[in-house]
């Protein structure tokens, strides 16, 4: 069924009875061409393309739990490509030309909204570092802009620019930066996928990884053992369980991300706007909540929830920074488990298991992320090589060194 | 969030600077295979569940705690001195 | 409309107050929604979608109609519950999400177009052409949507933050939380008795029952007058606990002065750190509407509500009342308002085998089909049997049964269990560590049977607590069954609403199934139930019941979705309160801040300190003259700079150099007393970590110097590796960062300028130190360079800081120098190749800056091992060297080689830091390039598009000035 505005209105001049389930309920099959371990936004991306690009529509996407439950149902939406270290420049850069045409590519509303994202800074060094960045995107062909005090001002007049602890110097604008409505990138996905034969069982959870002479052979899961030659696991924060299944130890631990939404409210700020002095990042959804984060709490976990050391700090930061918005109420916080890498880089590479490939590693910003890691893994997934845009996502960078560190937090974790 | 530090008692989660597993404190010789370092420096098991890591009283005692800590319901059972009584040299060769 | 002799308000205080701009009157006590009501306002909101008229539904923080703003006269406060928010002389509140008057709400064209806009349907449409989604949908889309406004300015209010501890927090000041209080506070524990509301008793009084055979109001009075006399127990009302949190820690509001309307002194709110040993959760249970057609009017309330409203406020909501409720308890709502001389027109009870015996017609096996009355209830049509009839009524009481008040209980993950008897989920015991769930919240409906459960919670949280149990009996009070029989949807033609705040109806969440977004977490997503302001309270359970049908489940299966922190929405500014403006993170101020600000220094932030930039001169215009001559003046005659920022470790012990030889990469244990060396410090990673001189005080006395930026970490990491690895060497060490205040005197006039303050001559050799007397104070004098000059550092306690840099300073002038600010210690450590953070800044190795001969052979030392991953060496590392050029360059700009395609694959590098070098005239640069150490002498391309430069330089050594060292050495 093809979604249009003509057939919102036809739909409702009869009673909205003649829509299509979004999707299927399949019972799993004895066997697939691939499987894909993770129905989250990479997972089902990564069907997507494998269906889409590489014609393989014999696979399935087994989810623990429901589709997009992981953090692409918990994140804070933000869509840029403002990365500077080559490797990450072109793989951000090519996810973002993806988002640009993800509507029509799915048939769906994702709400990419580009409003402009903009990083301030508060010394000359953080503003050097910005040109850094600035100058990299553009020398990819992406788009930066560096905005002195008075650029801020002029788009951000509601910032404290007397007295807030940092002072604003000015700021890296990245106008095709924003935000997008995160559920639709994972149902736009799963519908896409199952509208292009893929099963995507919910409720499935895999147990154990089926390996035999160094060759994966298939899974077993709470739904019976399902056969697969290829098998791809993308689990987000449970990597390493699920890795473990295959004898695996991986170069991750998992932290809580806390974020957080206020009441809404009629429109106040129109940009992604990020304080990385307070490690504070807001923006205003299309319902009129302001959306915001800050840094991880800090210690292992699993649980999706946070602690109100955290929670505190990421609300100073907002009233040192923008005290116009103490009077919004905070009406929900919630946590995602983030899988961690030392360097902050994602892993999307073989394993030492023939037919085993892994995606993962997405740290904190994996939301942006998520058309590029399904376009590179079903590449990697299909043809058993590395896309040309994931080569330096590599499984064993750590232990050779060729590290990928944009934060400049090396190959020791907990550095972030 | 409160630890109990062996030396200073209940005390707020803010006082404490977080450094992973306790991987950490079993530091291959200088001369060990690359392969261990890099288990050392960057493999987990980061477990969902019962793990052990490292806290550091930064505002209080400037003491390393070792931390055994249940990853999923945040419980925490135990917590040690690195530089315990236990504690050698392991790990500085000369 | 208010009746006489009910209501805890204090009718000898009228308070005077605006709505939309009407003046109103009410009392001391009301809440703005129970005075509204009194003045037969029932009209007070728009719906978030529809626009649809909205009135009050419930009288508590719950409510997810009654929104409105608080007008204050420079600021204004958006989205506030009108069920909460207290009136006070002069208030000016405002309806709110409407276009035009509340009563012709330009936006109410949502609701004729409805059919179009059911759930979802904004995934489906708004795609076509691209460019009008952020263009011309998106807009529109955002101006409808929100609900209040903030007024853009700086929010300038008072608010607070603190702490508290007790063993025992009781949340809730019902039955239930009275009772728990009691037993604790006699049996000598430290309790804490949060309440939401401004008074104690919950829905005792809002019930007004019976305790021991007395109005229960005066039991709440006595149990509250012994509490209050104690010194064990701190009574806190309007305090909602709004999290659960690990360790016993909970979050909590107050609404200190919101209900007043002048507070001097007094923050408007305060954000609480409660940290309990045990904790009862004792907040009751909140009642559930039934999803009835056209169930949104203005004039249809929750019955318990309904009850609130008379008992706490005198007021009757209606003239005519009628009653749709499936338990017996709400037919007391009946009675009162009978009792109260109220006319009440009808029972609707849906439940056929129901008792028909009232004072007033009771419709059994009957339900509520639809209603009337556009900005207001006007008529009901009933269903009984296949009959249908009409009633007129301007207040429809309804009761769905309750739902316990289990969220605190779910904040850590705990997943409550679904109780089929009272068709409602219960907690589970444990799911917050240390803390029961008691009474109503716990399931237990009866009054006394809170009562009894409040004193049990209570005793099993003092034998936890190891403590003794003061006996307290249980006062007789109702214990009647709870009879419920569920009651969802009522089929019918109109919408039927769940979510009044977010405007999901039965037919939604029926599509939604229907397209297979059947998990619950997919139903609530795509409809938006639950994510509306009350995060359904009031709508969640009836969600999913209607889910569990419509996709032929049973509600367990179902399962719910979570309730997340916090309860009650929450202010950024409570729980931001103190970042506002400089409060964000601490400032930090050298002994010398006074002294450069006095000679007009712009300071600037370097980490948490504060540093001169530049101290101008009169007829300079510019920074960049000034940090000209302060340079020349270094080269040439003579600077003073405060380096007191940089970190200094005093390090003690027979193992002290052992210990030093193990952090930094080179050798220390081979230093001479009263000397110094530069030493270079790797993370574990190999990475480099910091870098900085360490002298030899003594034979086992160091004195360590980290780099501004890396002495907290640093101080980590020492120990860390001490603690770890060598804990049982001989070695001690503290930060003595602001114990010292340490001067830099460069130039070839700096032994001068020493010799003349200190009275003898200066004999000290390149990178030596030594102790200095000052007077009577004892300094330290090392000779150490970061300019390439001639340098000494000279240290003085702390206390003496400022006199010291004064002194130097006069007598620098008068030699023709005087202060240098960090623009130019920038330009002289460029000109000398010295490197900063912007060089390590954690991607860069010892290889990279050229210092891989610094990482000794002779010995282990942290990092060692991980620098020589192949990675982390060879030609394709971008590497240290200079740039010098003849036009101006900047830092963060990209290399190339001139003949190459300006192009992400064709970069050779990138620029960290330049200066201007008067001494050389000439822009020095420091940089990284691919394999830069062979190509000293190159041609590069430096391109910086976001400040319009390209320009031509030379690849060089980095030590553009004295590359022999014979002025450091002179």
């Amino acid at each position: 069924m093809r979604y249009s505005g003509l057939k919102v209105i036809t739909e409702g001049l009869f009673g909205n009875k003649g829509w299509k389930p979004a999707w299927r309920n399949p019972a799993p099959k004895a066997e697939y061409d691939a499987i894909i371990i993770g129905g989250g936004g990479h997972g089902l991306s990564t069907a997507y393309y494998l269906a889409k690009n590489h014609g393989m529509t014999n696979i399935a996407v087994l989810e623990k739990g429901y589709l997009g439950g992981g953090n692409v149902g918990r994140n804070t939406t933000i869509v840029r490509a403002n990365y500077f270290l080559p490797g990450n420049t072109e793989f951000y850069s090519h996810s973002l030309k993806l988002w640009e045409g993800l509507e029509s590519e799915l048939n769906y509303n994702v709400m990419h909204s580009q409003r402009g994202l903009i990083n301030l800074f508060h010394s000359d060094g953080q503003r050097d570092a910005f040109a850094r960045r600035g100058n990299a995107m553009i020398n990819h062909g992406d788009d930066a802009v560096l905005l002195d005090r008075d650029g801020v001002r002029e788009m951000l007049p509601y910032l404290d620019f007397e007295q807030t602890r940092f002072p604003i110097y000015g700021g890296l604008l990245h106008a095709r930066g924003g935000s997008a409505r995160h559920d639709a990138v994972a149902w736009g996905y799963a519908r896409g996928a199952d509208m292009r034969g893929v099963d995507l069982i919910q409720n499935c959870e895999v147990t154990g990884i089926d390996i035999e002479n160094g060759k994966v052979v298939g899974v077993q899961t709470t739904r019976g053992a399902i056969k697969a030659k290829k098998v791809g696991m993308i689990a987000a924060g449970r990597s390493g369980q699920v890795a473990a299944m295959a004898g695996m130890r991986l170069p991750i631990e998992s932290h809580v991300l806390q974020a957080f939404v206020t009441e809404g409210l009629k429109p106040v700020i129109d940009h992604v706007i990020s304080f990385g002095m307070g490690h504070f990042y807001i923006s205003q959804s299309d319902k009129g909540g302001l959306v915001f984060g800050g840094d991880l709490d800090f210690y292992a976990s699993y649980a999706a929830r946070g602690n109100l050391p955290m929670v505190e700090h990421v609300m100073e930061a907002g009233m040192t920074l923008m005290p116009m918005i103490g009077r919004a109420k905070v009406l929900r916080s919630w946590g995602g488990i983030m899988d961690m890498t030392p360097d902050g880089s994602p892993i999307i590479d073989k394993t030492h298991i023939e037919g085993l490939y892994i995606d993962c590693g997405w740290n904190y910003g994996g939301f942006k992320a998520v058309p590029a890691s399904g376009w590179c893994m079903s590449h990697l997934m299909a043809t058993d090589t590395t896309h040309e845009l994931a080569k330096r996502f590599r499984l064993d960078r750590f232990a050779t060194g060729h590290l990928l560190d944009e934060e400049g937090t090396g190959s020791q974790h907990n550095q972030h | 969030m409160r630890l109990t530090c062996p030396l200073c008692g209940s005390r707020d989660r803010r006082e404490f600077y977080y450094y992973g597993a306790d991987t950490y404190l079993n530091r291959p010789a200088p001369d060990a295979p690359m392969a261990a370092w890099d288990d050392y420096l960057h493999l987990r098991d980061n477990p969902a569940g019962v793990t052990r890591d490292l806290w550091y009283h930064e505002q209080g005692c400037a003491q390393w705690l070792k931390v055994t800590r249940n990853t999923v319901t945040h419980e925490i059972s135990a917590v040690e001195l690195v530089a315990g009584p236990a504690a050698g040299g392991k790990g500085a060769s000369e | 409309m208010r009746i006489d002799g009910k209501g805890i308000i204090d009718r000898t205080r009228p308070v005077s107050f605006r709505f939309d701009g009407r003046e109103y009157g009410g009392y001391k006590g009301d809440t703005l929604a129970s005075a509204l009501l009194a003045n037969d306002v029932r009209l007070v909101g728009r719906s978030f979608k529809y626009h649809r008229p909205r009135g009050i539904l419930t009288a508590g923080s719950e409510e997810p109609n009654a929104m409105v703003e608080i007008h204050g006269r420079t600021n204004q406060t958006p989205n506030v519950r009108a069920t909460v928010q207290e009136i006070f002389d002069g208030m000016d509140a405002r309806s709110q999400n409407r276009m035009g008057t509340l009563r012709h709400d330009l936006l109410a064209v949502n609701d004729y177009v409805s059919p179009f806009l059911s759930a979802g349907f904004y995934y489906k449409t708004f795609m076509w052409p691209r460019a009008f989604w952020e263009r011309v949908y998106e807009p529109i889309i955002r101006r409808a949507a929100g609900l209040g406004s903030l007024s853009g300015k700086h929010d300038d209010g008072s608010y607070e933050k603190a702490f508290a501890f007790c063993d025992l927090l009781v949340i809730g000041a019902g039955p239930t939380g009275l009772m728990a209080a009691l037993v604790a506070a006699r049996s000598g524990a430290d309790v804490i008795l949060a309440e939401e509301n401004p008074h104690l008793g919950g829905r005792l009084i809002d019930d007004a029952g019976q305790i021991d055979g007395e109005p229960a109001a005066l039991w709440v009075a006595r149990v509250e007058a012994e509490l209050r006399s104690l010194p064990n127990v701190r009574i806190m009302t309007r305090t909602a606990v709004t999290g659960a949190y690990d360790n016993g820690t909970f979050g909590a509001l107050e609404r200190v002065g919101l209900h007043k309307s002048a507070r001097p002194n007094l923050p408007r709110e305060c954000f609480w750190r409660i940290v309990a040993k045990r904790s009862v959760l004792a907040a009751g249970a909140l009642e559930r509407p039934i999803a009835f057609p056209m169930n949104d009017r203005p004039g249809i309330m929750m019955a318990s509500a309904v009850r609130s409203y008379m008992n706490r406020y005198g007021v009757v909501p209606g003239k005519r009342v009628t009653l749709f409720a499936n338990t017996d308890a709400a037919r007391d709502t009946a009675r009162q308002l009978i009792a109260a001389g109220v006319s009440v027109a009808a029972i609707i009870d849906p439940r056929a085998d129901a008792s028909s015996v009232e004072d007033c017609p009771v419709y059994t096996g009957a339900e509520v089909i639809d209603t009337r009355g556009r900005l207001g209830l006007r008529e009901i049509t009933i269903r009984q049997g296949g009959e249908e009839k009409r009633i007129e009524t301007d207040c429809l009481a309804m009761s769905g049964g309750w739902n316990p008040t289990i969220h605190l209980t779910c904040h850590m993950n705990g997943r409550p269990q679904w109780n089929e008897e009272l068709a409602a989920f219960v907690p589970v015991e444990g799911a917050v560590p240390g803390l029961s769930a008691a009474g109503a919240a716990n399931g237990t409906m009866s009054t006394h049977g809170a009562l009894a459960a409040g004193k049990a919670a209570a005793e099993a949280a003092l034998r936890h607590l190891e403590r003794n149990v003061a006996e307290v009996a249980v006062p007789g009070a109702e214990d009647a069954p709870y009879a419920v029989r569920a009651t969802w949807a009522v089929e019918g033609k109109g919408r039927a609403w769940l979510d009044f705040a977010n405007d999901v109806t039965v037919k939604d969440v029926r599509l939604a199934a229907h397209e297979n977004y059947a998990s619950v977490e997919h139903m609530k997503r795509y409809t938006t139930q639950g994510m509306a302001p009350d995060q359904g309270k009031n709508s969640n359970v009836g969600a999913l019941a209607v889910l569990a049908d419509a996709t032929g489940r049973g509600i367990p299966e179902t399962g719910t979705t979570t309730f997340r922190p916090p309860y009650v929405p929450v202010s950024i500014a409570s729980m931001g309160a103190g970042g506002r403006g400089m409060g964000f993170a601490p400032q930090r101020f050298l002994t010398s801040d006074q002294a450069s600000r006095d000679r007009g220094a712009p300071m600037v932030e370097a980490g948490l300190w504060y540093r001169p930039s530049y101290f101008p001169k009169p007829g300079e215009t510019t920074w960049k003259e000034a940090c000209d001559r302060e340079t020349t003046m270094v080269r040439t005659s003579v600077g003073v700079c405060d380096v007191s920022t940089l970190g200094k470790v005093d390090i003690q012990g027979k193992d002290a150099a052992r210990f030093l030889d193990f952090v930094y990469t080179n050798m220390f244990s081979t230093l001479g007393l009263g000397k110094v060396r530069y030493g270079l410090m790797l993370r574990e990673d190999g990475t480099v970590l910091d870098d900085g001189t360490t002298a030899r005080l003594g034979e086992n006395h160091y004195l360590m110097t980290t780099t501004t930026a890396g002495a907290g970490v640093v101080m980590r990491h020492l120990d860390f590796v001490q603690q770890a690895f060598c804990a049982d060497w001989d070695v001690r060490f503290i930060s003595v960062t602001e114990s010292w205040a340490q001067f830099a005197v460069a130039g070839p006039m700096a032994r001068q300028l020493l010799a003349g303050y200190l009275g003898q001559p200066v004999e000290l050799p390149f990178m030596g130190v030594a102790p200095v007397q000052i007077g009577d104070v004892q300094g330290r004098l090392f000779r150490i360079s970061f300019s390439g000059e001639e340098g000494y550092e000279i240290a003085v306690p702390t206390r003496y800081g400022e006199a010291l840099f004064r002194d130097l300073l006069a007598r620098a002038e008068t030699m023709g120098g005087g202060a240098y600010g960090m623009e130019a210690l920038n330009v002289l450590r460029i000109e000398k190749g010295f490197i900063t953070h912007a060089e390590i800044h954690g991607r860069t190795n010892a290889f990279d800056i050229g210092m891989v001969k610094m990482i000794s052979a002779k010995k282990d030392c942290i990092g060692k091992a991980a620098a020589q991953r192949p990675g982390l060496l060879g030609p394709e590392r971008e590497q240290l060297v200079g740039l010098r050029a003849a036009a101006p360059i900047t830092a963060g700009a990209h290399l190339f080689r001139p003949n190459d395609k300006v192009e992400l694959k064709n970069d050779q590098g990138y620029v960290t830091s330049v200066g201007y070098s008067p001494t050389l005239s000439a822009w020095l640069g420091m940089g990284f390039v691919v394999n830069g150490r062979a190509r000293h002498g190159e041609t590069i391309r430096l391109v910086d598009h976001l400040r319009g430069i390209d320009v031509l330089c030379e690849i060089c050594d980095p030590v553009f000035f004295d590359p022999e060292g014979g002025k450091l050495r002179a």
